[in-house]
């Protein structure tokens, strides 16, 4: 390693060759505002078009000042970060900055949470010179299933763009129009709905504004909770519990499942339930669906549809809807644990209280904001009944609880009722990348080879390498598994399965770096990807806590098969727990 | 090849073509077929000639006559009396503005006579659409001497020491470029010659590719052999579709003849040259926006380090060069680097082509040598200021250069003079006012134009200009403050020191040129609520000298909005709250009666 001596506000420091002034200053524990600039270490994921001008220096030598985030240190380099020139410059720009920026923090979503607000403040911001004669750039509002964009709030700090085009190879948005009216869209500027969209929602979790954020579904959820003629059913996913606690100021991968399960008692849900449940009852669906193909495919069939692909990622299913329509027979039919709980919540469930599915309105906590999308979806409803009523995220949900003041931090811990709230610590696990595959191995295994598992931790397919692979020994037989997540990650595996390279049986996807843990929809994490390590530790935790591990021991699975489905990829099995999927690239409308 | 014992070469350059010189070209072509005399004279289109201000132009050789502003019936005239009678015809010369006499050739013409013509050699003098005549005037000499006698090495040897520094704007030398691009490694490198010229009124790169092509193909394949390079691209506009119509045959010539393509000369150097189409957007002269420009990308530019030199087209180390850098460089090869060093100042060696435009008597190209004066060139070349008005200031540098002055008019022109003084070279728009351009007005439409040509990446490019051209609209509407004009002033400040790219790193300048050398101007707006100039309309005021008028209703009857009122043979008043400051008043009056303050 090849190190280089810098000077940074008179102090000396020796740094490796190549690192920006950012890290170098960081380094020392100086740290210079930014605002464009983002990055999530572990997930190599880093925006910095060094668009902000807010990290500029004073590099002696240099006639301009220079942007700290891209600007790498010269042996030698002197460096001032906070010169007269320096915060002059800083302030005159931030003032620019919110000069074209609406002032309606008070009713923002984003108020309290927002980047730019903290940088108002932290730069002392009280008045913007010239406010009167500035025209503003404003644009129409667009809505979606699941995304709201409010590009009046758009800084250009390019991370969504970043987000969808580099990470998630999707390619919805970009930027349009030049100079003052530049912001971030779909080409053309066309609604959102009418692009490639996947609604997987990491450009909303990177948005240091409120230009974008998720549709807000707690309205409709306490309407539904003051009608005294519903039944209101509430589901939580996986992730949701390792991430709660850090939006009542809890550290991150603070476990909070008795407390969310208590709140949501609290706010009035008549029965509290678990997508976990739903976890469990896909891996038995998935997992036989899977040794079906398997065994198809070691006698030959070249049409056993192998590798498999998962599919209870929302945001990934409307992504090979959009990219590989040629391959829509290749995932599994399995629906995911959000509509399979719906389904069978508002058949099953309602059927045993003994009430018309029209009277139950089904909720979802989700870490995603393709969920809402998924919900919405046609053919998860029944004569115009969906499935799954609303979809609402982590955000919103801490949002709920704290309108109706609820002290989150003191609350109790309670369980979660029965019997739709049993689960397993193989369903925990589907809210990290490569949990679902994991959760699949332990129950395949035991059916595939009719062996008692002697080790449960399969730790060769998790950590936060983008692709990963392994192979699985299944009592002699090697089972090769690839993992991905991030869509561009997804996208690699993907090409590779279309052009008959791929020597994989099983494959998981999952839409957001991380998995559900870093969803669209989770607490945000600006920027620091220690949060997500966190939360990931903490869905391992919990699947080390839980007596039972493996989905197929989940006695009330168990006797739901046994009451009222049969058994896995039965006839009712298939007609409630499993779905279909369309050709979507043609719905993708480039200019209306 | 056919020889004729006269040539009639007919203006192509842009002006003269929108002043139907084409028209012209077709009835001189008639008018020799009819008197049977087409194999005996040919009629030529060139390039341009620079004189735009009396085009269409028509050059009549060996007899070096110039007649100006031809209309396509004089060429019944030119063929009955030059042509076959060997009178030159009087009416079509030029007159000398002071003499008053009939200047036959372009030798003894003020607009000419100081001007030494390097890049713009052959525009006006051959057929840019037949490479013989390329050839004939020494072309493709220079590569083949290049490939057969010089090293790599050698050439950008002579190129460093010709002292040739980009024309594009920044004047970076050209030969340290190449140096740094021929060292990088790689498996494949670009040459990229930077035909995006974007400043209003400028056309001097179009004028090379229209009246030159040949001379770009040639000194990109130079270029191509020094830093090891195989491959060319040549960004142009889609709005100049004549240099694109041009440079697709003159490419076509030249892989025909074997001048570009496989094994130049015999020799193992290959080099193809492919075209490459830009929208228009200003900011894609900007080399790092180009080079995302034509990789399919947003025109917008990143941050330097790393050059293109290092990582330019598709990541490749990839050489940009502007096309009137590149028009001088097959020059200094066949002419040695000392005749070019020996042109020009001591840090700017050779000739600058400018667009002389505004308020000046001969609008036109010009080339000059570096250092020459800008009196020299406003006063000699351009003729004078228009209408005998006073000069006041010139803009250098197009819209993101700076207003010099007066005291300014003895400066010899380099690079590092103009950046001196305020300004700087730019890619050679030179813009003259008069007494009667307010300079608030002036720096108001300079950022007009930044303000529409940002690409909106960087903050205080994209907000910064726009506030910029508010206040100084709020300025010239009367409603500044002092305390604005500090603030005008720190904007400026600001937006040179932290925008990413060279746009918005001088976009300011045409502000803080102004606010330097004419802050009397400013204040009188801010304090006095007066343009001096009397240009900004909010802040005139229309107002008759009662014993002037004679009550001829002239005045009342032209006013649009009816704000005047008299009596027929009385005296008339405007009513201040009605009037629109249109000047319908002051332009109907015979009498002087109406007054503007």
């Amino acid at each position: 390693m090849e190190t280089i001596k810098i000077t940074i506000d008179n102090k000396q420091v020796e740094v490796e060759k190549g690192t920006t002034i950012l890290d170098a200053a960081r380094k020392m524990g100086i740290e210079i505002p930014t605002l464009c600039h983002m990055r999530l270490d572990d997930l190599n994921i880093e925006n910095k078009p060094g668009g902000c001008r807010i990290c500029v220096v004073e590099v002696q030598g240099r006639k301009n000042l220079s942007p700290a985030c891209i600007t790498k240190c010269d042996n030698g380099s002197v460096i001032r970060t906070h010169t007269p020139r320096v915060m002059n410059a800083r302030r005159t720009v931030m003032e620019f900055i919110l000069s074209d920026h609406p002032k309606d923090c008070l009713i923002c979503p984003k108020s309290g949470t927002c980047d730019l607000q903290n940088m108002a403040h932290r730069l002392g911001i009280r008045e913007i010179p010239g406010q009167e004669i500035a025209e503003m750039s404003t644009y129409r509002k667009d809505t979606s299933p699941s995304i709201i964009r409010e590009l009046d709030k758009c800084i250009m700090c390019r991370r969504c763009e970043m987000m969808c085009n580099d990470v998630q190879t999707v390619g919805a948005i970009g930027a349009f129009n030049r100079g003052f009216m530049a912001a971030v869209g779909p080409a053309y500027e066309q609604n959102l709905e009418y692009s490639p969209c996947t609604y997987c929602g990491q450009c909303v979790a990177v948005c240091p504004t409120g230009a974008l954020t998720e549709v807000d579904h707690t309205r409709d959820v306490l309407r539904a909770i003051v009608d005294p003629a519903k039944t209101v059913v509430v589901q939580t996913a996986p992730a949701v519990r390792a991430a709660l606690g850090e939006e009542f100021g809890m550290k991150p991968g603070t476990l909070v499942t008795g407390k969310l399960v208590t709140a949501l008692r609290e706010l009035g849900f008549d029965y509290v339930f678990d997508t976990d449940f739903a976890a469990d009852l896909t891996i038995m669906e998935e997992g036989t669906e899977f040794l079906t193909r398997l065994k198809k495919f070691l006698n030959g069939d070249k049409n056993a549809n192998i590798p498999i692909l998962t599919s209870c990622c929302p945001g990934w299913v409307n992504f090979f809807e959009h990219n590989y329509p040629d391959l829509k027979d290749v995932p599994s039919t399995a629906k995911s644990p959000q509509q399979m709980f719906g389904a069978i919540a508002k058949s099953y469930f309602a059927d045993k209280i003994n009430i018309n599915r029209k009277d139950m309105v089904v909720v979802s906590i989700m870490p995603c904001l393709a969920k809402k999308y998924e919900s919405q979806r046609p053919e998860f409803s029944v004569d115009g009944n969906p499935d799954v009523d609303f979809s609402i995220s982590t955000r919103e949900l801490a949002n709920f609880i704290r309108q109706a003041n609820i002290d989150f931090v003191n609350l109790p811990e309670s369980d979660f009722d029965r019997p739709l709230g049993e689960s397993t610590g193989a369903a925990v696990i589907f809210g990290n990348t490569g949990g679902v595959i994991e959760a699949a191995v332990r129950t395949a295994y035991e059916l595939y080879t009719g062996k008692k598992l002697n080790r449960l931790d399969f730790t060769e397919l998790r950590g936060m390498e983008g692709v990963r692979q392994a192979t699985i020994d299944f009592d002699g037989f090697p089972l090769n598994i690839g993992i991905a997540h991030g869509l561009g990650n997804a996208r690699k595996l993907l090409d590779e399965v279309k052009a008959g390279r791929s020597n994989f049986h099983a494959i998981e996807v999952m839409a957001c770096p991380g998995g559900c843990i870093g969803g669209g929809g989770q607490p945000l994490h600006h920027g620091d990807s220690s949060i997500l390590k966190a939360r990931a530790m903490a869905i391992y935790e919990e699947d080390r806590n839980k007596p039972i591990r493996v989905s197929h021991e989940n006695p009330y699975i168990l006797q739901l098969y046994k009451e009222y489905l049969g058994e896995p990829n039965s006839e009712k099995a298939h007609h409630l727990l499993h779905t279909h999927y369309f050709d979507r690239k043609a719905k993708i409308v480039v200019k209306q | 090849m056919s020889k004729f014992r006269m040539h009639l070469l007919v203006c192509g350059g842009t002006g003269c073509r929108a002043a139907e010189s084409s028209l012209i070209l077709e009835s001189l072509k008639r008018e020799l077929e009819e008197k049977g005399l087409g194999n005996e004279v040919q009629v030529i289109m060139t390039g341009c000639f620079g004189f735009c201000e009396k085009g269409p132009v028509v050059k009549v050789m060996p007899d070096n006559t110039f007649y100006v502003q031809v209309k396509p019936e004089d060429a019944a005239v030119i063929v009955a009396e030059h042509v076959i009678k060997g009178r030159p015809v009087q009416r079509l010369l030029y007159v000398d503005p002071k003499s008053k006499e009939h200047v036959p050739d372009s030798k003894h013409m003020g607009f000419y006579r100081k001007q030494i013509r390097i890049a713009l050699r052959n525009c006006g003098f051959i057929n840019p659409e037949n490479i013989d005549e390329y050839i004939a005037r020494e072309g493709y000499a220079a590569l083949g001497k290049c490939i057969s006698e010089l090293t790599p090495a050698d050439v950008i040897d002579s190129i460093k020491k010709s002292g040739l520094r980009g024309r594009g704007g920044a004047g970076f030398p050209t030969g340290l470029k190449w140096e740094i691009a021929s060292k990088n490694k790689a498996d494949q490198k670009y040459v990229v010659c930077n035909a995006d010229e974007g400043d209003p009124g400028a056309f001097m790169d179009r004028s090379v590719l229209e009246g030159d092509p040949h001379s770009i193909l040639e000194a990109m394949a130079i270029c191509g052999y020094a830093i090891g390079a195989s491959k060319g691209l040549i960004y142009i506009r889609a709005e100049y579709p004549l240099a694109i119509q041009r440079l697709k045959i003159a490419l076509g010539q030249a892989r025909e003849y074997g001048l570009l393509g496989k094994n130049i000369f015999g020799s193992d150097f290959s080099f193809d040259i492919e075209l490459r189409y830009g929208a228009g957007a200003f900011v894609c002269g900007e080399e790092t926006a180009l080079i995302h420009s034509m990789e399919g990308m947003r025109g917008e530019p990143t941050n330097k380090p790393p050059f293109p030199a290092e990582s330019g087209f598709l990541g490749k180390p990839s050489n940009v060069n502007n096309v009137e850098t590149f028009a001088s460089v097959p020059v200094i090869i066949s002419k040695g680097w000392e005749w070019f060093s020996s042109i020009g100042t001591e840090k700017s060696k050779g000739t600058k082509v400018f667009a002389l435009a505004g308020k000046i008597n001969n609008v036109g190209l010009i080339e000059v040598p570096m250092g020459t004066t800008l009196r020299e060139i406003i006063f000699e070349i351009g003729g004078g200021i228009k209408n005998g008005k006073k000069f006041k200031a010139v803009q250098t540098g197009g819209p993101s250069g700076g207003c010099l002055t007066e005291k300014h008019l003895d400066t010899p022109i380099d690079f590092d003079n103009l950046v001196a003084a305020g300004s700087m070279m730019g890619s050679g728009g030179m813009i003259v006012m008069d007494e009667d351009d307010c300079m608030v007005s002036i720096a108001k439409f300079f950022l007009e134009f930044t303000v529409e040509e940002s690409c909106g990446k960087c903050a205080p490019c994209r907000i910064g200009n726009k506030r910029l051209h508010e206040l100084l609209t709020h300025i010239t509407k009367g409603n500044g403050t002092m305390a604005d004009l500090d603030r005008l002033k720190n904007m400026c400040n600001v937006i040179k020191d932290t925008s990413l790219c060279g746009l918005g790193q001088t976009s300011p300048n045409p502000v803080l040129s102004t606010l330097n050398n004419f802050m009397d101007e400013y204040v009188a707006h801010v304090t006095e609520k007066r343009c001096p100039a009397g240009s900004c309309r909010e802040l005139m005021k229309y107002s008759i000298i009662v014993d002037k008028c004679v009550g001829c209703t002239a005045c009342a009857r032209g006013c649009p909005v009816n704000a005047i009122s008299g009596e027929r043979k009385g005296p008339h008043f405007i009513d201040q709250e009605k009037c629109i400051k249109c000047g319908a008043c002051f332009e109907k009056c015979k009498f002087g009666a109406v007054l503007i303050n």
